[in-house]
């Protein structure tokens, strides 16, 4: 059974079905909006808050994700499985990124004037 | 004996969220070879060409990330000095003795949290299991490489990346009390001054451990795991992409240390890489600098940019 789910920053919609996860399912739809890490529940960096429908979900760690987060709907998008249609909004430590023009400065903790890729979602 | 002091990464203690994928990964892609489990369900492995017991711990829990890195020393006199020194520098917290024969078949280890938040070990004994490759008896007229590889198996757990705050305290404790030459720095600011990369070795490799300064404490980079050759590095490629493991970047080719490399992902999202190449290093072998406007080739030099994930994702 498929799902659609909406990332409510940038609107963009893509199926994933109940077996997949929602990182993959964007990914294999070449769509953008959650940033991509380690697609495997480690990083954060897929955060987002689910703001409608249900999901099933597998263990995301804890250094990126609390308790009380995942309680109130605050998760990887590399963990969760659809069982309804889905709204997400990015909320992970790269989100700035898909928000941001492509002017923004990125600050990594110290001043360098590195060139940085943009991120695959904005391409 | 010219290489004394600290002789090499002994082992790497990594959390993993699913001990099952977690071996799937580490034995059948990455292949490993298991050595022991114990009573806390900890797993113990070794890469095929390392005689010592372990090299990789794998501990279940609920979070991703490093628990500890542990550092093997030439004899237990230089243990007992080391530990004297570390104490005496002022630049640790947490220090103490694990006891021996808290990991299978290894002595005690002096145990100290680094500036930069990193848990660090020193060790002087673990038992010698071998690499299988004698053919009349251990280490006699010994083959190339054993029998029954599986996966990329690479030679050996090489080095870790990490990141960390206070890097300059980090690069002082490894360079003045673990007597560690800097290999390769990274510098920032107008008069390229202020360091955000170290590449440390205490070996003649490019690079027994480096760091990156980032505004956090204790963050684990990547645990790193040597291959012969480029092919090998390419074979890699086509091993983790059969299996869908979570390829990060690459093959290609880091301006820093030379070496080749592909960076990929365990299943709990801590990243490993393997890689071959680099050069000899020795202790009077001019330190080599980058500066930060560089750092895109320096890091990944074919593509000349850092991808935002080099930065952003770790555990």
């Amino acid at each position: 059974m498929h799902f659609v789910v909406t990332i409510e920053n940038t609107g963009e919609t893509f199926r994933c079905g109940e077996e997949d996860n929602v990182l993959q399912a964007m990914e294999q739809l070449q769509r953008r909006g959650i940033p991509v890490g380690c697609r495997n529940g480690g990083c954060g960096v897929c955060k987002v808050q689910v703001s409608e429908g249900s999901y099933t979900k597998r263990k995301m760690s804890r250094a990126v994700i609390s308790a009380d987060e995942e309680a109130s709907g605050c998760v990887l998008a590399c963990k969760i499985y659809p069982q309804s249609d889905l709204r997400v909004e990015v909320v992970g430590k790269m989100a700035r990124a898909i928000v941001a023009k492509k002017s923004m400065s990125f600050d990594f903790g110290f001043a360098t004037a590195t060139a940085i890729n943009q991120p695959d979602e904005e391409k | 004996m010219a290489l004394t002091g600290v002789l090499r990464p002994g082992h790497v203690a990594l959390r993993v969220l699913e001990m099952g994928p977690a071996l799937k990964h580490y034995k059948d892609v990455l292949g490993l070879i298991e050595t022991a489990r114990d009573d806390k369900g900890r797993v113990f492995l070794k890469a095929w060409d390392e005689h010592d017991h372990h090299s990789v711990v794998l501990r279940e829990t609920d979070e991703a990330g490093m628990d500890y890195m542990g550092w093997k020393v030439a004899s237990v006199a230089t243990l007992k000095k080391l530990a004297t020194d570390i104490e005496q520098s002022g630049l640790c917290t947490d220090l103490g003795w694990v006891p021996a024969g808290e990991h299978p078949t290894t002595g005690e280890r002096f145990r100290f949290t680094i500036p930069t938040g990193h848990v660090m070990e020193l060790f002087a004994e673990k038992g010698i299991v071998g690499n299988n490759c004698g053919t009349d008896g251990e280490n006699i007229n010994p083959n190339p490489w054993p029998d029954g590889l599986q996966g990329i198996s690479p030679s050996r757990f090489d080095h870790c990346l990490l990141y960390g705050d206070d890097l300059d305290g980090t690069v002082k404790l490894f360079t003045e009390v673990l007597g560690f030459g800097l290999a390769e720095q990274v510098m920032a600011g107008e008069d390229k001054s202020f360091m955000i990369g170290a590449f440390l070795s205490c070996s003649n490799k490019a690079h027994d451990v480096a760091f990156i300064r980032q505004p956090v404490k204790g963050k684990f980079h990547h645990a790193s795991f040597e291959l012969g050759s480029w092919e090998k590095v390419l074979h890699a490629g086509d091993v983790l992409s059969r299996n869908h493991t979570s390829i990060d970047i690459g093959p290609t080719r880091h301006g820093i240390t030379r070496g080749e490399t592909i960076y990929f992902f365990d299943p709990s999202g801590n990243r490993n890489e393997v890689f071959s190449g680099g050069y000899i290093y020795y202790p009077d072998r001019p330190t080599i600098t980058w500066w930060d406007v560089e750092l895109g080739p320096a890091i990944f030099y074919h593509d000349r940019k850092l991808n935002e994930a080099f930065l952003s994702v770790f555990t």
